[in-house]
């Protein structure tokens, strides 16, 4: 086919996404979209899987994308297809996952007219994206798509909508290659300002109590870039730290890593950021859960703010010293110039940073009491963390992905994370329902890896459709339920600041797991004492299909460490395994929640 | 939001691509992000590249108006982001239609402080005037002030056209 040569919209559609380097889609058909979809049929080159619910579609594309670095490809129908999407783009739009997300239209001539499944897909997704198209002319459609590839995964990344009238993908369409020219408008600086630099290094050179406060944007800006990170923490000596999407940009077994920080991060991890005199803030955002009370979050520290998004600097935190571009390009200039830079570091006063940083680590904030005699009720956090010790024990690439809410934060806390992308969460959205979709897209990018969804008894209900999609790829795919018959985190707060009174979060009536596994063609397993709780363990790691593993656990834990909303790094509560500590929530932090 | 610190009014242009929807995320942007709108304007500017300027007064704390700037910014279709207010010295012009309902005294009177604003008339009868009137907004605030007793009964304000003094362009 030469570029001059006219053919249908839909194949012109498929022929970008195969010279934008798309693999698979994760879809679902209707009328709007029967004549892509006729297209799908009739060429091998690119898979599509079928989801069975939109917003599904969007989360597996997430996790596609988030284990892959590549961009995660939806196609779903119009009105009801694309409102199901909104939630997923939302959550991408938040994570900054690379997306685009093909929707089906009405006609052309019908648009405005209510007509039948017609919805203002551009309006309604116009907040809820990095950008949206509506093609409108058939000679934009193939621009229009390598633009969208081009807009969902440069500069900070997201989800991009390209929403295709019917009529656009029937009549005859020109095709036009990627463009090789520089986008009209849309440039974001990559490269950072050499002075910036200069100005970071001589500070970081100075400090006498410094950390590292790495983000999920070291992850998106690949693994070369959580490299370099790694370097430049080691041959500094600094204490790092990272968000909840940082986890894997830099290997959790490092002494220099004091695990995450923020609501629910670890005691010596809130205490530096709180302490630290010099921050270095690489691909994060100062986001509420990150930095508590903005009036007492790092009161005495500068603060080297390095981000892709110009907007994200000076949001919330005023910095000291702002580098916009690329965090590898970023981590990479700042270790050539610490290496270039004649000055001495601070090297005793970083020894007794040390010092005090390990007193912190030596609180073991993470501890909890796990009784061993059979009949015992497991403990949540004993259960993520012989999950994590049995499947590194087994030695396979493991990718973990997760629902919202308790097990969320236990599985931050107590799972370790030595790699980048091998990690999936919700962290901005907070999409209960997030983690087994993202699960299958992860397991579709990497069959042969061991892929575990560490879930909830209540977010899994959320998508639990999935398990027939999964069924239908023979994806092994793991569902680890940590099952408290509660929402728990909703529990926890009910019991912190609404005087126990269990609102609505108790679920009741719930699914016997072992058998709806079984009615989705999975292996149902269950452990509800200690004694069952390794023996389950192995058997879903021994076996090949996919598998829900329903955990019963002590329904009274609660997340601990935590900086209640409202409150500073060094207000933590330890929890009951730490005496003295009186939670000290304000009417303030109660609307934070 | 965060930013303490005095508000500060800030007259925004920004080149964006004369395409479907870009007012609606301008618009959606201040709105969402609960920034205020004082005035906007937009209209196509003719340079032969299908643009358009929005020109956009707004008020905040200065770290609020940095924001503001560089969410604009970070549109897709957007080229240029410029804070007239800061950047120097620059001319902000508005054009209103005034209806004035009055009789006897208080016509003459009317013409009269009309005259000394350099406001025309453009459309009268025997009980009504229509005055057209341009100038920097505080301006058309003052002669507004000025009517109200007189029996101003109706206002048709287009916002804020701004551009900076001299040889700079944005």
């Amino acid at each position: 086919m030469t570029t001059s040569e006219m053919r249908p919209g839909a194949e012109i559609l498929l022929r970008a996404l195969k010279d934008q380097g798309v693999e698979v889609i994760f879809g679902y058909p209707g009328g709007a979209v029967l004549p892509i979809y006729d297209a799908i049929f009739q060429q091998n080159a690119i898979r599509h899987i079928l989801v069975r619910h939109e917003q599904a579609a969007v989360h597996a594309a997430e996790g596609y994308a988030r284990s892959t670095g590549k961009v995660g490809v939806v196609l779903v129908t119009s009105g009801p297809g694309a409102t199901n999407a909104v939630t997923g783009l939302v959550d991408a739009l938040m994570d900054s996952i690379p997306i685009v997300c093909l929707t089906g239209q009405v006609p052309t001539h019908l648009i405005g007219n209510d007509a039948f499944q017609e919805a203002d897909t551009t309006g309604i997704t116009r907040p809820a994206t990095k950008h949206n198209y509506l093609v409108k002319r058939a000679e934009d459609l193939a621009r229009i798509v390598h633009e969208a590839f081009y807009v969902a995964r440069s500069g900070r990344p997201g989800p991009v909508v390209v929403d295709l009238p019917k009529d656009i993908v029937i009549n005859p369409a020109p095709y036009a290659p990627p463009a090789s020219t520089p986008h009209r408008s849309y440039r974001p600086v990559v490269a950072p300002d050499a002075q910036a630099i200069a100005r970071a290094v001589a500070l970081l050179k100075q400090a006498k109590r410094p950390i590292v406060y790495a983000g999920g944007g070291v992850i998106n800006a690949g693994p070369e870039a959580a490299a370099a990170l790694t370097r430049l923490v080691r041959e500094t000596g600094f204490p790092c730290t990272t968000t909840l999407m940082g986890l894997g940009a830099f290997p959790a077994s490092d002494q220099h890593f004091l695990g995450m920080l923020g609501m629910h991060g670890t005691y010596e991890a809130n205490l530096a950021m709180h302490g630290c005199d010099v921050m270095l803030n690489i691909g994060a955002r100062f986001d509420d859960r990150v930095t508590g009370r903005l009036n007492a979050f790092s009161p005495g520290a500068r603060k080297i703010h390095a981000d892709i998004d110009p907007s994200s600097i000076n949001k919330n935190v005023p910095v000291d010293v702002a580098i916009v571009g690329d965090a590898g390009r970023i981590l990479e200039a700042l270790l050539a110039a610490w290496r270039a830079d004649a000055a001495t570091p601070e090297r005793a006063a970083l020894a007794a940073w040390w010092r005090q940083i390990e007193a912190w680590r030596a609180k073991d904030c993470l501890r909890y009491t796990q009784a061993t005699a059979p009949g015992s009720i497991i403990k949540p956090q004993h259960a993520i963390r012989r999950l994590y010790e049995l499947t590194l024990a087994a030695g396979r690439e493991t990718f973990i992905t997760t629902e919202v809410g308790q097990h969320q934060m236990w599985a931050a806390q107590h799972f370790r994370f030595e790699k980048p992308n091998r990690w999936m969460t919700s962290g901005g959205l907070g999409t209960m329902g997030y983690g087994l979709p993202a699960a299958m897209g992860v397991q579709i990018a990497h069959p042969e890896a061991l892929v575990i969804d560490i879930a909830g008894e209540a977010s899994i209900l959320m998508n639990i459709q999935e398990m027939s999609t999964i069924a239908q790829y023979r994806l092994p795919v793991k569902v680890f339920i940590l099952n408290n018959q509660y929402m728990g985190m909703v529990r926890q707060w009910q019991e912190l600041l609404h005087g126990g009174r269990y609102a609505e979060s108790y679920t009741a009536a719930l699914p016997d797991f072992v058998r709806l596994a079984e009615s989705f063609h999975a292996t149902g397993l269950r452990a509800r004492t200690i004694e069952e709780l390794d023996p389950v363990i192995h058997e879903m790691l021994a076996t090949d299909r996919a598998v829900i593993a329903d955990i019963a656990v002590d329904q009274a834990e609660n997340c601990f460490p935590m900086i209640p909303s409202g409150a500073a790094h060094n207000d933590m509560i330890l929890g009951p395994e730490h005496e003295g500590d009186a939670a000290g929530i304000t009417d303030e932090g109660l609307v934070l929640v | 939001m965060a930013g303490n610190g005095a508000f500060r009014t800030a007259t925004i242009s920004v080149l964006v691509d004369n395409e479907s929807g870009v007012l609606a995320r301008v618009i959606g942007l201040f709105s969402g992000r609960g920034y205020n709108i004082d005035s906007l304007t937009v209209a196509p500017v003719e340079d032969g590249r299908g643009r358009s300027r929005i020109n956009v007064v707004t008020s905040g704390t200065e770290m609020v108006i940095e924001q503001i700037k560089a969410q604009l910014d970070r549109l897709v279709p957007v080229h240029r982001v410029a804070d007239l207010t800061q950047e120097g010295p620059h001319l902000a012009r508005e054009m209103a239609l005034i209806k004035i309902l009055c009789t006897g005294e208080q016509r003459a009177e009317a013409l009269r402080l009309a005259d000394a604003f350099r406001a025309r008339v453009v459309d009268a009868t025997t009980a009504s005037f229509v005055f057209e009137m341009t100038g920097n907004p505080d301006k058309l605030d003052a002669f507004l002030d000025l009517m109200r007793p007189l029996g101003l009964a109706e206002v048709s304000r287009t916002g804020v056209a701004a551009i900076a003094r001299g040889a700079r362009v944005i």
